[in-house]
């Protein structure tokens, strides 16, 4: 009895522990959400596009022109590429995933940018549709004023952008970059070659400004900022940095194929507005508080006594599943709220079989206590079999693979699997417990169900 | 007993329905959408008042835009169907639509699907309707796997399918009808519906045959047609009432769910009541009429 007493602590305490960490990570229940440590604040529900508002983009990459072996590099240097644009114009969260060709996919390589925020798309595109710069900047005349910052903290920043300023020379000129390793230090760094143009250019600059720092950029940011020791007439520059071989290889594959390692095209734009991603959030948790309460209503009226236990276990199930929304995390869609709200439908579903199972026990003459343990027992083997039929759906679907349809497949599916442990073993820990109150007729009517009295 | 006794008439409604779902098919057949065809979609909502209809009709005729098609939405905006278009293509739409910046207007929602986006998507659907399909019939047949008698495991398996073919093919039936009066259309979700309704509704199924199962071990009954009625006495609450949770949540997602997922959720409910239906009144009188049938042939 008193191990019974200590389980039921145990699930409600675990249980409470979840429902603060919902309502505290929560800005819209949180009243003091601002001064909550980063662990509550940096765990939002995420959105989708069509929730947030935004733009989802796919690319057709040509991959046509490159080796067969090569063209994953080529993808994954390209996402990089993107991904730099992307973040440079402050995107939060973009994402940018390649999607290889394949049975499934179809014969086409792939890119599908996703940005979150961003309805102009027009703008989108254009952001992407520019190719990335690597420049060659020098050091400012002497006296050039240095921006300084002071942030907030009174921690002071120092822009180093006024000190270089611009030259003619760009990745334009370049004509092949390759990996190499230091012949002393065994570090790995890049060796650029320059065309004919590009080598002139780097031979006037560096004859200019011996003893001076060069800073490479890239995308913006510099990468490397060596100091001139003498004149390089050869076309030759070599990006030597911290960076690990795997990195060096992938700023190789970046430069090699000049800007954009690949030509790409675009084959479909989406773009959903603010407003009816917002409209759809509130009808979409207006649904499921409406769902919860009537299916709730329906399994007191019901079970009664059972039937609210298994409204608990309903409740600790929905807290469960918000919260690996958000630790996991699972980017919500429309499709994939829709998913959880049939998953709180389905999470009853094996505390019926169990009911039912257990009202048909209570009626052969056994004892509650006998009746609560045959029902839970004899009634898995349909759990287990009817809900496996739905994980297999729910397995492919994700396999199968839109964002869209993925959404829906892991709430659907986390959803069943977390209520076979929500309805079995939270329900049966809170129906146990309450045995002690007997075998009275009180108690056995407590424990029917339907309009038996 | 009763539905066991009365096993032809209800097996025939079902046949009927399914029938008429396949008849409404091949008459009204279905929209397909931008998803699997490719094309684009633009939802505008004017500020102050929207434009006439014949008006835009107009204009666009005069472009070189193919067939736009133009539906009024809400009370100030209008869907825009029309092939897939490019980046100039689109500002041009967008100026069109806003009568060269007259009415102001904002855009909601814009999507535009190239072919190939399309096929891929379409060949994606297939694959995963055929997977779903040959997954559960083998799951089926591996649960079912020690009840052989007196009816063999694969027959059950084969009669869970039967089912699971007509709690699809009716929701589908009904589709058409939204498809042809209000504008409903075949899209990703409308494939994750169908491919849901297979995983959910066979789920049904197996909580009778279990109890069939369970009930066929320990010998209840006279006859074989006697224990699948009493299986179906004993189990037809918990089919219903399984049934019933689902189908209030998919309920509450059609009246005050978002507008994306409304057609989806009408689709699941139809699947979700036929699927209790098809178990109940078609799966188990089948398994019934099946080992009637073996008897004869004995005989």
């Amino acid at each position: 009895m008193i191990k019974k007493i200590i389980s039921i602590i145990i699930v409600l305490v675990l249980g409470s522990v979840v429902v603060f960490f919902v309502f505290k990570s929560e800005p819209k229940l949180n009243s003091n959400f601002e001064t909550e440590s980063s662990f509550f604040k940096n765990s939002p529900f995420r959105l989708g596009l069509d929730l947030s508002g935004g733009s989802h983009l796919i690319y057709k990459a040509d991959v046509s022109g490159v080796k067969a072996g090569d063209i994953t590099v080529s993808m994954d240097a390209l996402r990089d590429v993107i991904e730099r644009r992307v973040n440079l114009f402050g995107v939060s969260e973009p994402i940018v995933q390649v999607q290889n060709s394949g049975f499934v996919s179809g014969a086409e390589e792939k890119l599908i940018v996703d940005l979150p925020g961003v309805t102009d798309v027009e703008k989108a595109t254009a952001m992407i549709g520019q190719t990335p710069l690597l420049e060659f900047k020098v050091e400012a005349p002497a006296g050039t004023p240095q921006k300084a910052t002071v942030d907030k903290e009174g921690k002071v920043t120092l822009d180093a952008g006024p000190q270089f300023v611009s030259t003619e020379l760009t990745g334009r000129y370049l004509q092949k970059a390759s990996l190499e390793f230091d012949q002393t230090t065994r570090e790995p760094r890049v060796s650029l070659q320059f065309d004919d143009t590009g080598t002139k250019l780097f031979a006037q600059i560096t004859k200019e400004n011996i003893g001076k720092m060069v800073a490479i950029y890239l995308d913006g940011a510099p990468i490397s900022i060596p100091v001139v020791r003498e004149e390089i007439p050869n076309g030759q520059a070599v990006i030597s940095g911290s960076f690990t071989p795997t990195e060096g290889k992938l700023l190789v594959g970046r430069l090699n194929s000049g800007a954009l390692p690949v030509p790409i095209s675009l084959l479909s734009r989406q773009t959903i507005g603010a407003t009816l991603g917002s409209d759809a959030v509130t009808a979409g948790v207006k649904a499921a508080i409406i769902g919860f309460l009537v299916v709730a209503l329906f399994l007191i009226l019901w079970y009664r006594l059972p039937g609210f236990m298994a409204v608990l276990a309903l409740c600790i199930y929905i807290t469960i599943m918000l919260t690996l929304f958000k630790l996991l995390p699972v980017t919500l869609t429309a499709a994939g709220i829709a998913g959880f709200i049939i998953s709180i439908g389905i999470a009853v579903d094996a505390n019926i079989l169990i009911f039912e199972r257990l009202k048909e026990e209570l009626h052969s003459e056994r004892t509650i206590t006998d009746a609560v343990s045959a029902g839970f027992s004899r009634a898995w083997s349909s759990i287990r079999d009817s809900n496996t039929s739905t994980i297999i759906s729910a397995i492919i679907l994700f396999w199968f693979g839109t964002p869209l349809i993925k959404g829906f497949a892991l709430t659907l599916g986390l959803g069943v699997l977390v209520s076979m442990f929500s309805a079995i073993m939270i329900s049966r820990i809170f129906l146990s417990g309450l045995i002690f109150i007997g075998e009275s007729k009180v108690a056995r009517f407590l424990f029917s169900s339907g309009i038996s009295k | 007993m009763f539905i066991i006794k009365n096993k032809k008439i209800f097996i025939s409604i079902s046949i009927v329905l399914v029938l008429l779902s396949i008849v409404l098919l091949f008459v009204f057949g279905l929209r397909i959408g931008i998803d699997f065809k490719g094309g684009a979609l633009v939802e505008v909502v004017y500020k102050t008042n929207r434009p006439a209809q014949s008006d835009l009709d107009a204009t666009f005729k005069a472009l070189d835009f193919g067939s736009v098609l133009i539906q009024p939405t809400g009370e100030l905006g209008y869907i825009v169907k029309s092939l897939d278009l490019d980046e100039i293509q689109h500002s041009l739409l967008l100026k069109t639509l806003s009568q060269d910046g007259k009415s102001s207007l904002e855009e909601k929602n814009f999507n535009s699907i190239g072919p190939s986006v399309g096929r891929e998507l379409t060949r994606k659907a297939i694959i995963a309707i055929v997977l779903v399909s040959l997954a559960i019939i083998l799951f089926i047949a591996f649960a079912f796997r020690k009840v052989s008698r007196p009816v063999s495991s694969w027959k059950y398996g084969l009669i869970a399918v039967v089912s699971l073919l007509h709690d699809v093919i009716i929701p589908i039936g009904l589709f058409t009808i939204l498809s042809r009066f209000y504008g409903a259309e075949v899209d990703t979700l409308f494939v994750v519906a169908a491919l849901t309704i297979l995983g959910l509704s066979v789920s049904d199924t197996i909580v009778i045959f279990d109890r069939i199962r369970e009930n066929l071990r320990n010998k209840t009954g006279d006859s074989f047609g006697d224990t699948v009625g009493k299986s179906l006495d004993q189990s037809y609450m918990r089919s219903i009432f399984t049934s019933l949770t689902v189908i209030i949540v998919l309920l509450s997602l059609f009246f005050f769910g978002p507008e994306s997922t409304k057609y989806f959720a009408l689709m699941l409910t139809a699947g979700m009541f036929f699927g209790t239906y098809s178990s109940i009144f078609l799966a188990s009188p089948l398994l019934v009429l099946v080992e009637e049938w073996q008897e004869k042939k004995k005989k």
